[in-house]
């Protein structure tokens, strides 16, 4: 429970002495009723000044259309939360608000607004509010500071959502990049290769791996590819990585070879002293593809 | 207790191990497999772990001895068909089996012996001349 400065001096009033706690409300349903009308009787102000500080926020990137749909209908959301009875943005009659920001924060999400633009999109109400609100008369003021928090609450819970929804996406991306990053080609009858291209980390790795050793039980192919043309750098995780997917290869019977080392990572690799024994390294992948043939050829040819 | 069953193919002897391998079974096979090599003259054995869930570190313990006593009968050990997941195991584990040659399954086994073998008699084979290298390092 929020415990902001309007809400606690109500509480303070309402019950002198009181303690702090759930029964704290946002507004008074005083309070709730007056917003519920200023907001009802000066709809069409509001709406119009909330869209052109919306407008001037987002700096033209929605139609004016678009956002004063968006504004009418948010507008109408805290209208009939208010008079629903709603004092706080918790409660149920809020229910339907909180539907309604949520779905704005994952629309603006989508679209690739910022999460200050989705926030100051609530935040705005209150600027539009106070140019209808009587600034001489000091109740009204005091009203003012409680709507005042009743809109921090509906704004953090925008951006609540926003990130949220940023984090669903962020999610989703990293399991689609997953998913497409690993594929393991047939080159040849009995060779498949893996390019990887990205960093190399224990997540994709394990992927890679399991992947690999897959690929190798289905198509029944004796030998591996593993080109790291397009990892950007090796260190002695990734090595380490590419090492144990090299060891558990030959545990099932197949043989890697690990192609496209960059000059500078052969550097890198013989710097930091990291060992690959007598697993084969080229440079090119049709380096590696030659040999492998090299090697199968041989076979052929020992067992005519 | 269970046995694991040796077959005779040829000139290889295939025990392909469909129960959980447990230590008694482990040693059994090893008794089993070096009196089979011994009765059948068997040049080539072929062990199918496809079917294993887990390969423990003594069960890996045990196939290296089977590959070592195979030798010393004069019959080449393959490994044939491990899973990916019991392969990540081993490696993880830092177990990488030592001594024992691997394939992927059944055949490519078979045909990894037959290769071993056909090496073993072209060295002891008293042809001189070796008619593959010049063939493909001409520059």
């Amino acid at each position: 429970m929020v415990k902001s400065g309007a809400a606690a001096r109500d509480l303070r009033e309402a019950q002198p002495g009181g303690r702090y706690g759930e029964a704290a409300k946002m507004l008074s349903s005083q309070e709730g009723n007056s917003f519920a009308d200023l907001l009802a009787t000066h709809a069409e102000a509001v709406i119009s000044a909330w869209t052109d500080e919306v407008a001037h926020s987002l700096r033209g990137r929605l139609s004016h259309a678009e956002l004063q749909r968006q504004v009418t209908e948010l507008q109408k959301g805290f209208q009939s939360a208010l008079f629903g009875g709603a004092l706080d943005l918790a409660d149920d009659a809020a229910a339907e608000l909180r539907a309604q920001l949520s779905e704005l924060s994952s629309l603006r999400a989508r679209q690739g607004f910022s999460a200050n633009e989705t926030a100051v999109s609530v935040f705005t109400l209150k600027d539009a509010i106070l140019r209808v609100v009587n600034t001489d008369d000091a109740g009204s003021l005091r009203d003012y500071v409680s709507f005042s928090t009743f809109i921090d609450r509906a704004a953090l819970f925008t951006f609540d959502s926003y990130v949220r929804v940023r984090e669903e996406l962020i999610a989703d991306q990293a399991e689609q990049l997953l998913e497409l990053s690993t594929p393991v080609v047939k080159l040849w009858e009995g060779v498949v290769a893996v390019p990887l291209v990205g960093t190399l980390d224990s997540a994709r790795a394990q992927v890679v791996m399991e992947r690999l050793l897959q690929s190798l039980v289905d198509t029944g192919s004796p030998y591996a590819i593993i080109d790291i043309t397009g990892v950007p750098a090796v260190d002695t995780q990734v090595a380490q990585h590419i090492l144990k997917t090299v060891v558990a290869a030959r545990l099932m019977g197949a043989d890697c070879i690990i192609s496209g080392i960059r000059p500078q990572i052969a550097q890198t690799i013989v710097a930091l002293g990291i060992e690959f024994g007598d697993i084969a390294t080229k440079a090119s992948l049709a380096d590696a593809l030659r040999y492998v043939l090299k090697l199968t050829g041989t076979t052929k040819r020992q067992e005519r | 207790m269970d046995r694991v069953p040796v077959l005779k193919i040829g000139d290889i002897l295939l025990v392909s191990i469909q129960i959980d391998m447990e230590d008694q079974v482990a040693l059994q096979l090893q008794e089993d497999l070096a009196e089979k090599i011994v009765a059948t003259g068997c040049h080539g054995v072929i062990i199918d772990i496809s079917a294993l869930d887990i390969v423990d570190s003594f069960v890996g313990r045990t196939l290296a001895t089977i590959a070592s006593v195979s030798k010393v009968l004069d019959a080449d050990t393959v490994v044939v068909g491990m899973r990916p997941a019991v392969a990540i195991t081993l490696v993880e584990l830092g177990l990488s089996l030592p001594g024992i040659r691997t394939a992927l399954n059944v055949e490519l086994g078979m045909e990894l012996l037959a290769k071993a073998r056909a090496e073993l008699d072209w060295e002891a084979g008293d042809s001189g001349d070796d008619e593959d290298e010049p063939a493909v390092t001409a520059p």
